[in-house]
């Protein structure tokens, strides 16, 4: 199997109309969104941003609170085999999103954190979901830790949690007609660096959980 | 004689004076401005120029405004309650009440503006729920879904249906709208202007300590002043009428005003949501206005249009 080819978005310019044009009012007008600390998102590269997921959109909603200059910087990693899959989604992944693919099937022999190393080498802003998958919405999974092995390679690079919350109700796994709810997003400040790898992810989760309590809360059963 | 440019020229005065205050006299003092005031008066320039602008622009845009008030506040009436994962897909269908609720108010079928949510969606929803085919819980949310309807869709549609009325003065139906909502607006400003300052006597400590019968008498007296000025300007009530609205319209409205803040104490929240720096929520900023609309309405329907109808 070949490694999935890093092919940087052509348009920077078609995707920043995109996400101010399109994605932005979309979301503010069908869902609505409150967000706190957006002024920390980083404007420049490099940086590490890692949210919680709960679903497809998760993504989009992110990338339309940066800013338009830095929005050509940011590159969410992504799953390679889910998002090759087809030809419109993979010019999707690659124009619109600006999508970082990542090989995860286990047990290559390649290093599959190879390409999210290259792209914070070339100054770029890498947003991660630790968990990995959507999983139970708005339930919180383990974090993976390809972030710790990551984050040890870079140390010198900030990792900036965001919390997200709405979209597990809103646009749940396995579900395809969104509903219109407020969305919620808290950005913290850079998680302090730790020695111990297990340390340092518990102490992005803690953070992470942290930000997910200033949030208003769903009282859903 | 149309008063409508006459009313928003004195809207005009009042925010100039207000900024004056809270942003020109800290600076002429050399004081640090007071954040949470200054953010309220930028906010009341945002909404005061968003509605005058969707009111003379057209009577369609007018009526989507309203409309898209209803949605904002049904929306974050429903982030807010307790609700079933099951009954998600229902939410469309409550959704679906906005657009078809503003066409009978758009074509002006009164019959249907007035019975489609208390009582054919009061029926079909509990069906749909029913539907999901999951009890617990089933009697909340089709109490729950309805009574949020019912304010933020039926009651706030009201603002709207003033438009389609035939008009009886030269304002016409944009008066009639402008007239009920700056009675309101203005009586919650007078009412907490002049609880900050006099008030002492408390009304309901349990539900809303900030209110007193000081600040409630202060909005009163203030209301019923501009209502008697502004009703000439606006619309085609008596002296009577407007004196009588006066007083009948801030008592309605400290009505909804607490009403809803039992509502936000139950739910556990201050505000509605973040949406209006230093207002809260589109619920924090309309929940007088639910309670006044429909009463306003069926008042001037009665007593000015049911003479008309005969």
């Amino acid at each position: 199997m070949t490694a999935p080819a890093d092919v940087r978005p052509r348009w920077p310019a078609l995707r920043a109309a995109f996400f101010l044009g399109v994605v932005r009012p979309a979301l503010l007008l069908g869902f609505g969104l409150g967000v706190r600390g957006r002024e920390r998102l980083p404007v420049r590269g490099p940086a590490i941003v890692v949210a919680n997921h709960n679903s497809h959109l998760d993504t989009l909603l992110l990338l339309s609170l940066f800013a338009p200059r830095a929005l050509a910087w940011v590159r969410p990693a992504a799953a390679a085999d889910y998002f090759s899959r087809t030809p419109l989604l993979a010019w999707v992944s690659r124009e619109l999103i600006g999508a970082l693919l990542i090989d995860r099937q286990p047990g290559g022999r390649r290093d599959p954190l190879a390409p999210l190393s290259a792209s914070l080498e070339r100054q770029e802003i890498i947003l991660l979901f630790p968990e990995g998958t959507r999983g139970q919405p708005e339930v919180r999974e383990a974090f993976k830790a390809g972030l710790a092995h990551l984050a040890r390679r870079h140390p010198d690079v900030p990792v900036i949690p965001v919390a997200l919350r709405g979209l597990g109700y809103a646009l749940p796994k396995g579900e395809w007609l969104p509903v219109p709810l407020n969305l919620y997003v808290a950005v913290g400040t850079p998680v302090p660096r730790q020695a111990d790898k297990a340390a340092f992810l518990a102490a992005v989760e803690a953070a992470l959980d942290s930000l997910e309590a200033e949030l208003p809360t769903y009282r859903w059963d | 004689m149309n008063g409508v440019p006459l009313v928003l020229g004195g809207v005009l005065t009042l925010l100039v004076i207000a900024t004056l205050i809270s942003e020109g006299l800290p600076r002429w003092k050399g004081t640090a401005p007071k954040t949470e005031l200054a953010q309220r008066v930028r906010a009341w320039w945002v909404m005061a120029g968003l509605f005058v602008l969707a009111l003379l622009l057209d009577r369609r845009v007018s009526i989507a405004f309203v409309m898209l008030l209803s949605y904002l506040a049904l929306k974050e009436y429903l982030s807010l309650i307790p609700q079933r994962r099951a009954d998600r897909r229902v939410l469309l269908w409550v959704y679906l009440t906005i657009p078809l609720q503003y066409l009978w108010v758009y074509t002006g079928r009164y019959g249907m503006f007035i019975i489609f949510v208390p009582v054919y969606v009061f029926l079909f929803l509990p069906f749909r729920l029913m539907l999901t085919g999951v009890t617990p819980h089933f009697l909340r949310a089709s109490a729950t879904l309805h009574w949020g309807l019912m304010l933020t869709v039926f009651a706030l549609g009201h603002l709207a249906y003033l438009l389609v009325l035939p008009p009886l003065h030269p304002a016409g139906g944009v008066g009639l709208l402008l007239y009920v909502v700056i009675v309101t607006q203005l009586n919650d400003v007078a009412q907490y202007v002049t609880g900050k300052a006099f008030g002492r006597r408390r009304i309901v400590p349990q539900v809303s300590p900030g209110k007193t019968w000081e600040g409630f008498l202060g909005g009163l007296g203030v209301t019923l002043a501009v209502s008697l000025l502004i009703a000439p300007l606006l619309t085609p009530l008596h002296l009577w009428e407007a004196a009588t609205l006066g007083l009948l319209l801030p008592a309605v409205g400290f009505v909804g005003d607490v009403t809803l803040s039992a509502v936000k104490r139950d739910l556990g929240v201050k505000d509605a949501s973040s949406l209006i720096p230093g207002h809260g929520g589109i619920l924090d900023r309309v929940d007088s206005l639910t309670f006044t609309a429909p009463v306003f309405f069926h008042f001037i329907y009665y007593f000015v249009y049911g003479p008309v109808r005969g």
